[in-house]
């Protein structure tokens, strides 16, 4: 019975690992069929016809950040006639009210102020005042680069039946050793949703500075609450309805990161809930071939991402659980008993049986790949960075603990809180 | 607006490239499986030759002296070594035909050790204390977990004692004949011989120190009537 126990749980991990190399060498093979495709912009470039773009700004409680976010997209390479900017708080208890008023004198800055209600109403809030053929979200913990929002307006030119345009969300100068273990996740998901991107399977167009043509609200109808996760259910809406969202990899807006653990467990908690949710939501688009690769590769992708990961803590802390019941066994039996010969190392004991060690090494070279590719997308620069060291142990340490937590939310119908 | 089609070339090209990967991985895998084996039976090999060279020298110079066949001795901690990591093979390695004959062969080895000990400890006074110890993989038996604990606690605490330990389920006769002579039942496992005395069923460090130092000085005695004797 253990035995066949046993053989079940080799071939489920076999299984989940080899999906996972899967998952890894499509994206890779995504990246090198479109490898030309790729462009990387570092000048400025300019646009046959600029059309008016509303940004909506939704804020609540940001008077420390609202500022430099305004800033920024005062600052953009764009006219600022043709941008529109609405500044709509949240009902914020703190000085935010007063720190936007700031930008009154500004003509084309619009100031609200409405009732607590959430991000997704502040924002239908926002699109409702809005009276142009594109629009876009800039959260308030993130700033534009000058350039980001003229590069996302030329996808559109390029395509006219390019309905959304979501931006490299980059990190904001890392202060901390955690900060730039998230940067390097950051730098890596450039990279996977270029590849989305290139397949139509963007699963989330992010609050940093995605731009939408209006018609997509207009026809779809306005911001869910979806979990908290609004701008990932509008991206799952788009896809149902066969509306195309590409990434401009060239396009970055600066989102500042968590930086303690704990805020980075509760964002994370809201992201990964908020998947599994919208997915639950969603679970009639998978595998269906209308649909095209979000519902045949990205949900796929995110579910296996889910469960193996699940399975895999589920695995170590089985095999902890085991080490020590064997170690109390051990004490109850002998009592406390040092060997008189030291422990020696012997590569005997080294385990490379059942191709285990090397797929895991495998696939850790295939996700230091994506790093890299994602970092010379983002940054242009290539190579290694330490950064990379923080981010295995940093978050092999604590990316479990979100997982549980938001699988254990969902199981309970707990509702993770924003912030 | 359609959405872009399925390239399901693509998802078959990733497919077989995948699989070409975990194939490549799965022979490496195997090349030092492979290794590891080979490593096992040159070891085995060479406790082999020490066995069979010590008895040799036994029955040439047995009547004459035993100075030097006490060489032999010193190689005991081999063989243990050698079990430790046969067992781990099994559990590890993925080639359960070549270990289990491996482990054949251990067997005997141990026995054929167990039998030269003996007579050396008999014939040229050594202080050796023998446990023959039965247990079981064939099913769960978490009693021979913990005697096995007990036993390599022991062999660790007195170098001079000598544990064999023998798998109930070993297909080999010189195995089954032992069983015989114990009147080893696979129902009353584990078991344990100490000085032809068999106990069945798990027995506590404390106890067993006990049999064993009644063997230590037995032995003791014995050698002091043969060196009388002599």
């Amino acid at each position: 019975m253990q035995t066949i126990m046993t053989s079940v749980s080799t071939v489920i991990f076999n299984m989940f690992i080899f999906l996972s190399v899967y998952v890894q060498v499509f994206f890779l093979i995504t990246f090198f069929e479109n490898r030309k495709k790729i462009v990387t912009r570092t000048g400025k470039i300019k646009l046959a016809t600029y059309p008016s773009v509303t940004v909506i700004v939704p804020c609540w409680n940001e008077e420390l950040t609202i500022k430099g976010t305004v800033d920024s997209l005062l600052e953009l390479n764009y006219p600022q006639d043709k941008l529109k900017i609405l500044l709509v708080d949240d009902g914020s208890t703190d000085n935010t009210l007063d720190v936007i008023r700031s930008f009154e004198k500004y003509e084309n800055v619009k100031i609200f102020h409405k009732e607590n209600g959430g991000k997704h109403t502040a924002l239908n809030f926002g699109i409702k005042r809005t009276d142009t053929d594109f629009l876009g979200c800039l959260d308030a913990d993130s700033m534009a680069d000058k350039e980001a929002l003229v590069r996302i307006m030329s996808y559109f030119e390029k395509s006219p039946t390019t309905m959304a345009v979501s931006p490299s969300v980059v990190t904001n100068k890392p202060k901390s050793i955690l900060q730039s273990a998230q940067k390097v996740e950051y730098d890596m998901s450039v990279y996977v949703k270029k590849m989305l991107g290139l397949i139509g399977g963007i699963h989330v167009t992010p609050g940093p500075l995605t731009i939408f043509r209006m018609k997509v609200f207009d026809d779809l109808g306005p911001y869910r609450h979806a979990h908290n996760t609004e701008d990932m259910e509008i991206a799952y809406r788009m896809q149902k309805n066969h509306y195309s969202i590409d990434q401009c990899n060239d396009a970055y807006v600066y989102t500042n990161t968590p930086n303690t653990v704990k805020k980075l467990h509760k964002q994370r908690l809201r992201w990964l809930y908020g998947f599994i949710n919208n997915t639950i939501d969603y679970k009639d688009v998978l595998f269906k071939k209308k649909y095209g690769n979000f519902s045949f590769f990205t949900l796929p992708a995110g579910i296996l991402s889910v469960v193996a990961a699940s399975y895999l803590i589920g695995r170590f802390f089985y095999k902890i659980g085991d080490i020590i019941y064997l170690k109390i066994v051990e004490y109850e039996t002998v009592g406390f008993h040092i060997s008189r010969e030291l422990p020696t190392i012997d590569p005997f004991f080294l385990n490379t049986q059942s191709t285990f060690l090397f797929i895991i090494i495998l696939l850790y070279i295939l996700v230091i790949t994506s790093i890299v590719l994602g970092r010379k997308m983002s940054e242009e620069k290539s190579g290694f960075s330490f950064d990379m060291v923080y981010f295995f142990i940093i978050y092999g340490i604590i990316a479990p603990f979100w997982l549980i937590n938001a699988v254990y939310s969902t199981v309970l119908s707990k509702k993770p809180t924003w912030r | 607006m359609n959405p872009e089609p399925i390239d399901w070339k693509k998802y078959l090209i990733v497919f077989l490239f995948t699989l070409g990967l975990f194939a490549t991985a799965s022979f490496v895998s195997n090349y030092f499986s492979n290794k590891k084996v080979d490593q096992l039976k040159s070891i085995q090999d060479k406790i082999a030759i020490d066995i069979l060279s010590s008895e040799t020298q036994f029955s040439l110079l047995s009547e004459l002296s035993c100075k030097n066949v006490s060489t032999y001795s010193i190689l005991g901690g081999e063989l243990g070594e050698l079990g430790r990591k046969l067992e781990w093979g099994q559990e590890n390695l993925g080639k359960s035909e070549e270990v289990t004959y491996l482990r054949k062969y251990y067997s005997l080895l141990q026995i054929k050790d167990y039998l030269l000990m003996k007579k050396i400890n008999f014939r040229c006074g050594g202080n050796f204390a023998f446990i023959l110890y039965f247990y079981t993989t064939a099913e769960n038996c978490s009693e021979c977990e913990r005697e096995g604990l007990v036993l390599s606690t022991l062999r660790d605490k007195y170098p001079d004692l000598r544990v064999y330990s023998f798998d109930y389920s070993t297909d080999l006769s010189a195995v089954k004949a032992m069983l015989d002579i114990y009147k080893i039942e696979d129902t009353r496992l584990p078991a344990l011989v100490v000085d032809d005395e068999v106990l069945t069923g798990f027995h506590s460090i404390d106890e067993l120190e006990i049999k064993i130092n009644e063997s230590f000085k037995l032995q003791e005695k014995e050698t002091i009537e043969i060196e009388n004797k002599e």
